[in-house]
């Protein structure tokens, strides 16, 4: 039977495929009739697996730490179609592999969802693992962020290799404590940039009042000292190094940071050397993943997608993109991707977005939206739960000005898919 | 702590502000409403409840004084609506001692009807006791005759209540601690869909003199105005006798009930 699961799981892929279907049927059919695969495939690579996980800037950041090895001449294998639980990694496998199953790659770096990450790591147990922040992310699936920093500890215990933590994420740095295997690396930030970065019990904290429990911070493999408009500062091996970026929003550039560390670990294990200044020229050319901060062009003008999913990425989001100049839309759906609750809307403030307003709304809880923005004092223009006419409407009205759309995960699907009629969208895997 | 009288009114803090007021008609009066523990026990957006509470407050033509209680914190007086939310077990775990210290304060707040909204953990905590799955005992305030017993199941989902008091209500649950009611409270009302107070009898949230207790966040007032309408035409007539409503234009909390209505559980 084992003989045959990777070319008929290759073959289930081919076919789902070409039915236009979704990346897991392949990974559950291999999965079934050859539950070893993915542990057989992935421990024969000389350098073994990095697991990338936490609630915000998990595409973004495997992609960084992708394109990082890869300048350092590294052969990477990684769950690029955004699969990131365990038949999605299958999935990918099967793509990637010899009709005899055999992967050639160096390392695997691999994004995984919090909660399939637990699975997946009982399964595989990873050289190495990023984690990079617990926020208020789909609550309605885990319950309480308490509740996902234990899965994040989890991945870290069966880390044997090197644990790559967010030293100003409390709930993060909190985990060092707990291990006694791995080595841990931190990756941090400058004094100046804390309060850009507010961390979840910062969010509620009175100014000035003291986050329970800070432990002294240890020192950070790598530290973003500073965030210029196109430029960034980043010091590790005890010098600042600046380089371009291309890379929008300061939280993927903190992530950048993350990439930074975990790629020089997985580089360093090799043993013949780190090329530095190939490491920051690549970093300096990674592009925003699907959606995430990501601009088009429509119209000969910038259209930028804004993916926005809990609170803090929401705030994090409209602090990065000022909204001057801009014309404005957000897109709200509650599907389970998105996450069905909509209390998160009303831990954002929208104040930013007073001056200019927003010209349309649109979305399954578009009517949430503007109910929102109406407590904020926010002038709206238009409302429409359905996409098509609303992306049109924002586009036809918004003639002569760049645009920006603020949009929850399915609603950047529908937007993509919408977008890809009149423009040329950048194609994921 | 810190040395503050108890008259010092405490500035909405922890990143959330007001909007800016606008220059608008002479106020009607100023209504205090106080937040407990928004530092440890705001969780889902339960701010919200707050923001729509004060910005209401202007549209029917008052002045609101946003105050906030946290641990430690000396109580303020002169309060005229008070409003609590969720938290997760760890802000539980920090209020609870400086809660029961405030029993009695809050107890003889609430007899004497100031009007209370109390979301999710503070409801618990309001009520007699939470048991919890390993069968400790956290004890409440009693200032609502409920008990609450920890659970393996959360309840988790979109909610619509019909309530006799307020019409239906629209939110969302997220809990794994059943609460049952007993004879000195009212439920808010019965579950059209969805949980509610426990997997049970149909039943969500409590009602008792101008308390509203309830599971639901959403946030819960800004799709449920008559319940905020509620709490603050209590606050004016208990404080200045009589209330005199504003005109709120409510034309997007009507369609984002429509919508949030049809939208799966």
């Amino acid at each position: 039977m084992l003989y045959f699961s990777v070319p008929l799981g290759k073959l289930v892929r081919r076919v789902s495929r070409l039915r236009g279907g979704g990346s897991a049927l392949p990974g559950l059919v291999v999965e079934k009739i050859d539950p070893g695969f993915m542990q057989r495939t992935l421990s024969a690579l000389p350098l073994g697996v990095a697991v990338v996980s936490g609630t915000n800037g998990k595409t973004t950041t495997t992609k960084m730490v992708v394109e990082l090895l890869e300048s350092q001449g590294l052969k990477v294998f990684t769950n690029r179609t955004g699969s990131n639980f365990t038949r999605g990694v299958a999935a990918a496998l099967l793509g990637e592999v010899d009709w005899r199953g055999r992967l050639d790659a160096d390392v695997a770096i691999l994004e995984l969802d919090e909660a399939h990450a637990v699975h997946f790591v009982n399964k595989v147990p990873p050289r190495y693992s990023l984690l990079l922040n617990v926020l208020r992310d789909q609550l309605d699936r885990f319950g309480e962020i308490d509740k996902t920093a234990e899965l994040l500890q989890h991945i870290a215990s069966k880390t044997t290799g090197t644990v790559v933590l967010n030293r100003e994420d409390p709930r993060v740095a909190r985990i060092a404590a707990t291990l006694d295997g791995p080595d841990v690396l931190y990756f941090g930030l400058d004094d100046s940039l804390l309060s850009t970065f507010p961390n979840d019990d910062d969010m509620r904290a009175a100014p000035g009042s003291p986050v329970p429990d800070a432990p002294a911070r240890p020192a950070a493999d790598v530290v973003l000292r500073r965030v210029g408009v196109d430029d960034a500062s980043f010091e590790f091996d005890g010098a600042t190094v600046t380089t371009p970026m291309l890379l929008r929003g300061v939280y993927n550039i903190f992530n950048a940071a993350a990439a930074l560390t975990l790629a020089r670990a997985v580089s360093a294990a090799r043993g013949t050397g780190t090329d530095q200044p190939g490491l920051v020229a690549a970093l300096s050319k990674v592009a925003p993943a699907f959606g995430r901060g990501e601009s088009l062009v429509v119209d000969g003008l910038p259209l930028e997608l804004v993916l926005v999913k809990n609170p803090s990425g929401f705030r994090l989001g409209l602090k990065s993109f000022p909204a001057a100049g801009y014309a404005t839309m957000i897109a709200i759906n509650d599907n389970y991707a998105d996450g069905r609750d909509m209390s998160w809307l009303w831990d954002v403030e929208f104040d930013t977005l007073r001056d200019g307003g927003v010209d349309q709304l649109t979305g399954s809880r578009a009517y949430d939206m503007a109910l929102r923005l109406q407590y904020d004092d926010v002038a709206i223009g238009a409302v429409d739960t359905e996409i098509a006419p609303a992306l049109a409407a924002f586009i036809r009205g918004g003639q002569g000005k760049p645009k920006r759309i603020f949009c929850t995960y399915t609603a950047m699907l529908a937007i993509r898919r919408e977008l890809s009629k009149i423009t040329t969208v950048e194609v994921v895997s | 702590m810190t040395p503050q009288s108890p008259e010092t009114p405490h500035q909405p803090s922890f990143g959330h502000e007001l909007p800016p007021e606008e220059p608008a008609a002479p106020s009607k009066g100023t209504i205090r409403v106080l937040q407990l523990y928004p530092r440890d026990m705001n969780i889902y957006g339960d701010w919200g409840n707050a923001l729509v509470l004060a910005q209401r407050l202007r549209w029917h033509g008052y002045t609101p004084e946003l105050l906030e209680y946290n641990v430690g914190d000396p109580f303020p007086a002169d309060v005229d609506l008070i409003v609590g939310g969720g938290g997760q077990d760890s802000g539980q775990l920090v209020i609870q001692d400086d809660l029961l210290s405030r029993e009695s304060t809050l107890k003889a707040l609430a007899d004497d009807g100031t009007p209370m909204l109390v979301i999710c953990g503070l409801y618990q905590l309001f009520g007699k006791f939470f048991k919890t799955r390993l069968g400790s005992v956290i004890p409440g305030i009693g200032v609502l005759d409920v008990e609450t017993h920890g659970t393996d199941e959360r309840l988790i989902g979109n909610v619509t209540v019909s309530s006799p008091e307020f019409g239906s209500i629209l939110g969302y649950e997220n809990h794994s601690g059943q609460t049952t009611l007993g004879p000195g409270v009212e439920p808010l009302g019965t579950t059209a869909k969805g949980t509610g107070n426990n997997s049970a009898d149909g039943q969500e949230g409590a009602r008792y003199r101008n308390i509203v207790a309830s599971y639901l966040h959403g946030s819960l007032l800004p799709k449920n105005p008559a319940l905020a309408d509620f709490l603050i035409r209590t606050a004016v007539e208990r404080k200045y006798g009589s209330f005199t409503p504003g005109n709120p234009d409510d034309s997007y909390a009507v369609l984002a009930r429509e919508h949030a209505a049809r939208r799966p559980r």
